[in-house]
């Protein structure tokens, strides 16, 4: 089995242990993992400021990259629903490349979802036993309906899920929408931190690097104990690993 | 009114500060989403309903200058006259005219978005008529001298303690010491202060949620019994709608109504739901005499067939708005208009233009909550897209925005130099994070270092390691 | 400004890509297709009481129409209101005999009744509402004014759900009146600080009694079934 990584441009640029995490899953489960190079960002940042010309280039430069591999798996519901629910949206008016379009979203997946889909659960090497709050990110709840996916994967761990008031809110990040509206955006980012560090939780997991940068921004803010790291550095192990905003030292 | 919809950025900031504004959406919030989740809980028809609700509107919409047509033969035969009206200035004019044509002095108000819409207090008052909102929420505002916040609880923004304060200074006469503190007390004096205008009105206006075009009906859903006393007791009764609210006959309404009230409140059905169908009968012994259906059009002909058809199926339930976290951490009235929330995102620049509303549809996290528990399935995340998209072809997008938008499209669409840039900032950000894992301040990133530290890099990036493990 | 009327429709039809004028919607009006139904499993009498109750309503059974004075009574003895009320000038209580020293008047409401008895239409079980229609035996003031809504409802008269009334509306009375009002429980208000207040502008309490019909009525009614 040959598996593309969209390793993300947030992955690539803050976070690529989140990367090497996800190849390291991949290959537990027998995959071969390709890296394509021409890959950079899937374009949500100009699909969501109304960019569409950007966008429809930059998704034309992702279904090159990804041409002809079976599965194409990231570590990222925003990303992963920018492939699957946006790309024909964009292509809607264009025959050709939406059928391209189409075909990709057909074979791409989020990492928590594609790594459920194939028994990742009885391959994990490591356990966690904390106490594990685990954040949907909008996109991975609502655009692509990912929730059991993760949860079944932190309970082959061990964890201690731990649940969290309005847990079903957005983060506040947006991607733009944290910089064009910050005040709004710390309020909501901020009802989030109170939320999960009232849960009592070791560890905040989620499957997207925005959302994690945002509320782990917040929770060091705050002097919070709650670490944060991304789902797939929860699945093959910690220890030693900084979580996101902390230092080496700690 | 007039829109202080650019001002969006200021509006929030400002209600963000207002501690007593924040203490009234702090109790509302939750409230709305806990009533409305167990209602929909107890139907499992639930979804099959909001299917079917979506299929009455697109069937209506693809046929509605039948449907209209066919509504105003009905309400004809019944005795009632509709009036078209183009622009909120032409529906106003009918108003005035015929509240003159009544010879009326006090017109009493039940809830109407489509009132607001027109600003038709404004023109009632500009011409000498007393004008009394009759829904508690709106004859709170409505002493207040404020737009409605919520497009089904306008008072929302309010504190009991606010409310107690605006009736003490609006009802009391010298001598008068009643208590007004509790909410039972601020109810009653309402009551009482109003029923003696809905029993001295020439004329009530109520809005209307639906048009039947079977039956010339108009219907309107309340708790409170004020539109019904609207439509009962003056001599002429008007009814203010819009064209997109016309649905086919009887059993349509029954499916809408389903989803209406439980979207809205959580209810099952509201205390009361009336359909009017023309004046009083010739043996009827209450009810008007006269019945006018004021037809507002205000652009949303043009909406018809385009990119936003769909919000034509909305039926202003409110559910949008009470599950939107920007509303809810800033309130109705930093929208700057009449409607608020993402519902008032997606129709305000298309009502008072885009280069007034530009920055409502970006002030949304596109996290989806709203076209989720949307009854009519509106796609408002796709809608709010493409008034970007517009902002962005119109060039209504700030310079900085979008010189950074084009740097960085520059490089995501080379992904050689990409590489190179993302590795330069990814090195040179971890250095100085100096092991810290973080920065607290950062120049350009104070937007974000305001409210909370940006984690900093680990090292290098993914895929120069990626490409240096597999050389190695 | 041009006639607004061709200027809407004009706008719609050149959107919609046909013509104004040929109305091809009658067909879809009529045949009064029903959405999906909420299903349950109680009975229809059990269903309404059980939802009027959730609303805030009060009911009695009252044994037969001769009946319905000793159950006004009742009530307005429980809420300790004076015998003072207005009532329909409905057939059903055109000949009840009211006790001695009544004020008993039958007409449309003041702005100061107290209480009023009306009679409904029918009852809804899904929602435990009541329909009621304007008309001579029905005034519509009667539903909203007064503090205490007294309405009776023959038990056989209860259908399931709402397009059930709309098929016995049709069956029996042709079309529309003035007013169709679904009452369902009291006037209500959360507009301060979203707490439920009852009595906002409408009754304060909503009472129902419930009606055996008479022994000839019950039996058409089992028939129907």
């Amino acid at each position: 089995m040959r598996v593309a990584l969209f390793v993300t441009c947030l992955v690539d640029l803050f976070r690529p242990g989140v990367g090497f995490a996800a190849v390291r899953l991949l290959e537990r489960l027998g995959a071969e993992v390709v890296v394509p190079p021409e890959q950079t960002c899937c374009g949500q940042p100009a699909y969501n400021s109304g960019d569409f010309a950007n966008a429809r280039a930059i998704a034309r430069q992702v279904l090159d990259a990804f041409d002809g591999y079976a599965h194409v798996v990231v570590p990222s519901g925003s990303c992963a629903g920018m492939l699957v629910r946006h790309y024909p949206e964009l292509f809607r008016d264009e025959p050709e490349t939406l059928a391209r379009a189409e075909a990709l979203a057909a074979r791409t997946r989020e990492l928590s979802a594609f790594l459920a889909e194939h028994g990742s659960a009885d391959t994990l090497d490591v356990r966690f036993a904390g106490r594990v709050a685990m954040h949907d990110s909008c996109s991975a709840r609502r655009e692509l309906g990912i929730g059991a996916a993760p949860r079944a994967l932190l309970d082959a761990l061990g964890a201690a899920r731990v649940e969290f008031e309005d847990a079903e809110a957005c983060c506040g990040f947006g991607g733009t929408f944290c910089v064009k509206y910050p005040d709004v955006s710390a309020r909501m980012v901020s009802d989030k931190a109170h939320a999960v560090t009232a849960s009592g939780a070791d560890v905040l997991v989620s499957g997207d690097l925005g959302c994690l940068l945002n509320i782990a921004g917040r929770l060091k803010r705050m002097d919070s104990p709650v670490r944060v790291y991304h789902l797939a550095e929860l699945l093959v192990g910690i220890d030693g690993v900084p979580g996101i905003g902390d230092g080496d030292t700690r | 009114m007039k829109p202080t919809s650019h001002a969006f950025a200021d509006n929030a900031h400002r209600a963000l500060d207002d501690a007593t504004l924040q203490q009234a959406l702090a109790k509302a919030g939750v409230g709305f989403v806990a009533k409305r989740r167990a209602a929909v809980a107890e139907l499992p028809e639930f979804d099959a309903l909001r299917q079917a609700g979506r299929a009455i509107k697109d069937h209506t919409l693809a046929h509605l200058d039948h449907y209209l047509l066919r509504f105003e033969e009905t309400l004809q035969a019944a005795g009632g006259q509709l009036h078209w009206a183009e622009t909120p200035d032409a529906a106003c004019a009918a108003v005035l005219e015929i509240c003159r044509d009544a010879g009326a002095s006090i017109v009493a108000k039940g809830k109407s978005m489509v009132g607001e819409e027109i600003a038709l207090n404004d023109a009632l008052e500009g011409a000498g008529f007393e004008v009394v909102e009759t829904d508690l929420g709106e004859y709170i505002i409505q002493i207040a001298h404020e737009p409605p916040s919520h497009i089904i609880a306008p008072a929302v923004h309010k504190t009991r303690a606010q409310i107690a304060a605006l009736f003490e200074a609006h009802h009391r006469q010298p001598g008068l010491a009643r208590p007004l503190e509790s909410v039972p007390q601020i109810v009653d004096e309402a009551r009482e202060v109003l029923r003696e205008k809905f029993l001295s009105a020439d004329v009530g206006i109520t809005g209307a949620n639906f048009l039947i075009a079977e039956t010339g009906s108009t219907v309107i859903v309340t708790n409170e019994g004020n539109g019904d006393l609207s439509a009962t007791l003056p001599r002429v009764h008007i009814v203010l709608a819009s064209i997109e609210k016309v649905v086919p006959n009887l059993e349509d309404a029954s499916v809408l109504l389903r989803l209406l009230a439980r979207s809205a409140t959580g209810q099952e059905i509201t205390s009361y739901t009336s359909f009017f169908t023309g004046p009083r009968r010739s043996e009827d012994p209450d009810g008007p005499e006269e019945f006018h259906v004021v037809l507002l059009d205000n652009g949303r002909s043009r909406l018809l067939g385009g990119a936003f058809h769909d919000m034509l199926r909305c039926i202003r339930c409110g559910a949008c708005l009470n599950h939107c976290p920007v509303y809810g951490a800033v309130g109705g009235h930093a929208y700057g208009w009449v409607y608020p929330g993402p519902m008032g995102a997606v129709l305000t620049p298309l009502m008072v233009g885009l280069e007034e509303g530009a920055p409502l549809p970006n002030a949304s996290t596109l996290c989806g909550r709203c076209e989720e528990v949307c009854p009519m399935a509106i796609p408002l995340p796709k809608l709010l897209r493409e008034h970007r998209r517009q902002e962005f072809d119109r060039g209504l997008v700030a310079g900085r925005s979008r010189w950074a938008l084009a740097a960085w499209a520059f490089l995501a669409r080379r992904p050689a130099l990409y590489r190179l840039a993302s590795r330069a900032g990814a090195r040179l950000l971890h250095k100085l994070s100096r092991g810290r894992g973080r920065f607290a301040k950062l120049p350009l990133a104070q937007a974000w270092t305001a409210a909370r530290d940006l984690p900093a890099p680990q090292g290098d990036t993914f895929m120069a390691q990626w490409r240096r493990s597999k050389r190695g | 400004m041009a006639d607004p009327r061709a200027a809407i429709l004009g706008r719609l039809s050149a959107a919609l890509g046909h013509a104004a004028d040929a109305p091809a919607v009658a067909p879809r009006i009529d045949a009064h297709a029903r959405g999906p139904q909420p299903m349950w499993t109680e009975s229809v009498r059990g269903r309404f009481l059980a939802k009027l109750e959730k609303v805030a309503g009060t009911w009695a059974d009252v044994a037969a129409p001769e009946r319905i004075a000793e159950a006004v009574a009742d009530y307005l003895a429980v809420q300790g209101l004076p015998p003072r009320l207005c009532a329909a000038p409905h057939p059903l209580l055109a000949g009840l005999a009211w006790p001695q020293g009544w004020e008993v008047e039958s007409r449309r409401a003041a702005g100061d009744d107290r209480v009023s008895l009306v009679v409904a239409f029918c009852g809804i079980a899904e929602t435990g509402s009541l329909m009621l229609l304007s008309a001579p035996e029905s005034p519509t003031s009667l539903n909203f004014l007064p503090d205490d809504f007294l309405c009776v409802l023959p038990e056989n008269r209860i259908v399931p759900r709402l397009e059930d009334a709309w098929a016995l509306l049709r069956d029996e009375r042709g079309g529309m009146p003035r007013a169709v009002n679904l009452v369902t429980g009291p006037s209500r208000t959360a507009d301060v600080e979203q707490t439920i207040q009852l009595g906002a502008h409408g009754p304060r309490r909503l009472h129902v009694l419930l009606m055996k019909p008479p022994a000839q009525q019950a039996l058409r009614a089992r028939a129907g079934d």
